[in-house]
C-alpha cells in the first residue's frame, strides 16, 4: 500500500438517514474515510455517531421501516453501498464491524473466529486453520488462547472477548472495520491493549472509530469528525482538531464546555 | 435517594414508614414461602400415596415378576403382572409421538422466531394455542376414526387399534407446546448476537441455525422435555385409539395398553378399593412417575450443560 499518497477508501455524501418511527438521525452528513488511516466519530450521547456507523455496513437493513437517503461509496470500484440493488450481506464481506459489547457466539474459540469463513462456505479444513491463526495473532489473542482452541469462548475475560470479536472480523480480510465504542464496557489495560491493536491494525486495512473518550480519540486517530444532533460540524485532521478546532461548538465540546 | 432529599420528612417518620414496609415484606415472604412448600408438599404426598398403595401390591406380586415378566393381565383368571408390556406401549407411542413433534415443533420455532413477520406471529400463535386448547378425548377419536382408516388406506393390514394412529396424532397435539416453549427460548437470546452474526455477513438462515439456535439450546432442551411429559404421560388419545390389549411390542402397527391407558381403565373400572387390581395401578403409576423423573433429570441435566451465558 502507498504510505504517504492518501487515498479515499469510502465517503459518505449527503447522507440522511430516517428510522422507522420518522426520526430524522442523520442530516446531510457527508465524511471521507482515509485508506489505512484511523477516523474518530466523536460527539455528546445521541448525536448520531453509532447510527453513521451503522449505515456503511447496512446494520439498519435488519429493523424494518429504516431507510437511507444519500450514497456511501466505497472505493476503488465506487459502489454505492446504499442502493436498493446492492446485497448488504455483499458489503458486510467487505466491511466488518466491532461492536460497544463483546458479542461472542456461544461456540468455542475457533469457530468463533472462523465464523466469517463458515458463512462464506470455506470448506479446507488448512485453509480455516491459517486464517483463524492469523486473525488471533493479528488480534495480539493467539498466544493466551493456542492451547484452548476448542473452549466456549464465553470462558474469555471480556477483554479477551473483545479481541476475540476483533479478530472474528479481521478474519475475513474486511477493507474497512468499524468499531462503535469498542473498549467502553473495558478495563484500562484491556483498553490499552484494544488501542494498540487498531494503531497495528490500520497498515491493513482502513478504520472507522466511535468513542465517547476523547483521549482515546487523539491517541489513536489520524482524523477526527465531531458531530451534533445528527450534523457534521467538522472533519479534519485529529491534530487539527485537538489543538486548533476551526469551529466554536467542536472546541466547546472539546475543552468540555460542553457535552 | 433524591426524593427524600427533596421532601425530608423527621427521622421517626421515615423509620415508622420502613417498620410497615418491612412488615409487609416480611408477609409477602411468608405467603410466597407457603406457596412453595404446599407444592413440594403435594408432590411428597403424592410420592407417599404411590409408595404406600404399591407395597401392599409388592406384598403379593415379587419385584422380579413385575419387572421381568412379559405379560400383564391383573384382571384376568391367570394373572400375570409384568409391567414390560405397558412400558412398551407407553415408549413406542411417545416415540411415533416425538418423532413427528420435535422436528415440526422446532422447525416452527425458529420460523416463528427468526423468520416471520411480527404480523404472521401474531396469527399464528393464537391457533397455536388453540390447539392446546382442544380436550384429548377429541384427539382421541380423531386418531380412531379419521387418522387410523387413512392410515389403512396405505396398508390395509393395519389393525384398527394400532399405536400408529394415535402416537400420530399425540406427536400433533404436542406440537404447539414444543414450539411455542421453544420459540421462546430462542426470542430471549439477545439481539446484539444477531447482530455480530449478521455483521460478519450471514444470511438470516445462518444466523438462525448456526447462532440462535445453539445460543437457545438449553430452553429448546427444556420444550423437549415438555413434550417427553406430555406424550408419556398422554392418557385418553391411547386409550382409545391403541386398544387397550397390553401387548409387549415395540412395533407401532400393533395395538397396544399404554401404563396411563391401563390406569384409567382400572380407575374407571369396578374394582373393590385395596384389592390386587386396583392396587396395580399404582405399581403402574410408579413406574411411569420414575420414567418422567429419569427424563426431568435428563434434561436437567443437559441444560445445565448447555445453560446460556450471553
Ligand atoms: N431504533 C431507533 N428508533 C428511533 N430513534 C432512534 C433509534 N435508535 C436511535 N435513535 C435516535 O437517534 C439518535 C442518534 O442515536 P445514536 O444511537 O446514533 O447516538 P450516539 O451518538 O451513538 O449516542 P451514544 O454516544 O449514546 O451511543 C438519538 O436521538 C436516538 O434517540
Ligand atoms: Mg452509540
Amino acid at each position: 500500500m502507498a504510505q504517504n499518497k492518501l487515498n479515499i477508501k469510502a465517503e459518505a455524501k449527503n447522507l440522511n438517514f430516517f428510522y422507522a418511527d420518522g426520526t430524522k438521525a442523520l442530516k446531510d452528513v457527508s465524511l471521507p474515510v482515509y485508506e489505512n488511516k484511523i477516523t474518530a466519530l466523536i460527539g455528546p450521547s445521541g448525536c448520531g455517531k453509532s447510527t453513521f456507523l451503522r449505515c456503511f455496513n447496512r446494520m439498519h437493513d435488519l429493523y424494518p421501516g429504516n431507510r437511507y437517503e444519500g450514497q456511501i461509496l466505497l472505493h476503488p470500484d465506487n459502489t454505492n453501498v446504499l442502493a436498493k440493488g446492492v446485497d448488504p450481506i455483499e458489503v458486510r464481506m467487505r466491511i466488518s464491524m466491532v461492536f460497544q459489547k463483546p458479542n461472542p457466539f456461544p461456540k468455542s474459540i475457533y469457530e468463533n473466529v472462523a465464523y466469517g469463513l463458515r458463512v462464506r462456505g470455506e470448506r479446507s479444513k488448512s485453509a480455516v486453520d491459517d486464517k483463524v491463526e492469523e486473525a488471533l495473532k493479528g488480534a495480539s489473542l493467539w498466544n493466551e488462547v493456542k492451547d484452548r482452541l476448542q473452549d466456549l469462548a464465553f470462558n474469555l475475560s471480556g477483554g479477551q472477548q473483545q479481541r476475540l470479536c476483533i479478530a472474528r472480523a479481521l478474519a475475513t480480510d474486511p477493507e474497512i472495520m468499524l468499531f462503535d465504542e469498542p473498549t467502553s464496557a473495558l478495563d484500562p489495560i484491556a483498553t490499552v491493549n484494544i488501542e494498540e491493536l487498531m494503531s497495528g491494525l490500520k497498515n491493513k486495512l482502513s478504520i472507522l472509530i466511535v468513542t465517547h473518550n476523547m483521549q482515546q480519540a487523539a491517541r489513536i486517530s489520524d482524523y477526527t469528525a465531531y458531530m451534533y444532533l445528527g450534523e457534521m460540524i467538522e472533519f479534519d485532521a485529529t491534530d487539527k482538531i485537538f489543538t486548533n478546532p476551526g469551529r466554536k461548538e467542536t472546541e466547546d465540546y472539546i475543552t468540555g464546555k460542553f457535552g | 435517594m433524591t426524593t427524600t432529599q427533596l421532601k425530608d420528612p423527621p427521622i421517626s417518620k421515615r423509620l415508622a414508614k420502613n417498620i410497615k414496609r418491612n412488615f409487609i415484606e416480611r408477609v409477602i415472604e411468608i405467603i410466597l414461602m407457603f406457596a412453595a412448600l404446599a407444592a413440594t408438599f403435594i408432590t411428597i404426598g403424592i410420592v407417599y400415596i404411590l409408595v404406600t398403595e404399591a407395597s401392599g401390591f409388592f406384598k403379593e406380586v415379587s419385584i422380579i415378576e413385575f419387572l421381568t415378566s412379559r405379560q400383564w393381565s391383573p384382571l384376568f383368571e391367570d394373572a400375570h403382572y409384568g409391567i414390560l408390556p405397558l412400558i412398551s406401549g407407553t415408549l413406542t407411542t411417545s416415540f411415533v409421538a416425538l418423532s413427528i413433534a420435535i422436528p415440526i415443533g422446532t422447525v416452527a420455532a425458529i420460523y416463528l422466531s427468526e423468520f416471520a413477520s411480527h404480523k404472521t406471529r401474531e396469527s399464528v400463535k393464537p391457533v397455536l394455542e388453540l390447539l392446546v386448547g382442544v380436550p384429548t378425548v377429541v384427539f382421541g377419536y380423531f386418531a380412531l376414526l379419521f387418522v387410523t382408516p387413512l392410515l389403512q388406506k396405505i396398508n390395509p393390514d393395519l389393525p384398527t387399534f394400532n399405536m400408529l394412529g394415535p402416537g400420530i396424532v399425540m406427536g400433533v397435539m404436542i406440537i404447539p407446546y414444543i414450539a411455542s416453549v421453544a420459540e421462546d427460548a430462542m426470542r430471549a437470546v439477545p439481539m446484539n448476537m444477531r447482530e455480530g452474526s449478521y455483521a460478519m455477513g450471514a444470511t438470516k438462515f445462518q444466523t438462525a441455525i448456526r447462532v440462535v439456535t445453539p445460543a437457545a439450546t438449553s430452553g429448546i432442551i427444556a420444550a423437549y422435555i415438555l413434550g417427553i411429559s406430555r406424550a408419556v404421560g398422554e392418557t385418553m388419545v391411547v386409550a382409545i385409539a391403541a386398544g387397550q390389549q397390553p401387548t409387549f411390542t415395540f412395533n407401532p402397527l400393533e395395538g397396544a395398553a399404554t401404563i396411563t391407558a391401563y390406569i384409567v381403565q382400572v380407575a374407571m373400572g369396578d374394582l373393590p378399593h385395596g384389592s390386587l387390581g386396583y392396587q396395580s395401578i399404582f405399581a403402574a403409576g410408579m413406574v411411569l412417575f420414575v420414567i418422567t423423573f429419569v427424563f426431568n433429570i435428563l434434561g436437567h441435566m443437559a441444560r445445565k450443560r448447555f445453560a446460556e451465558r450471553y
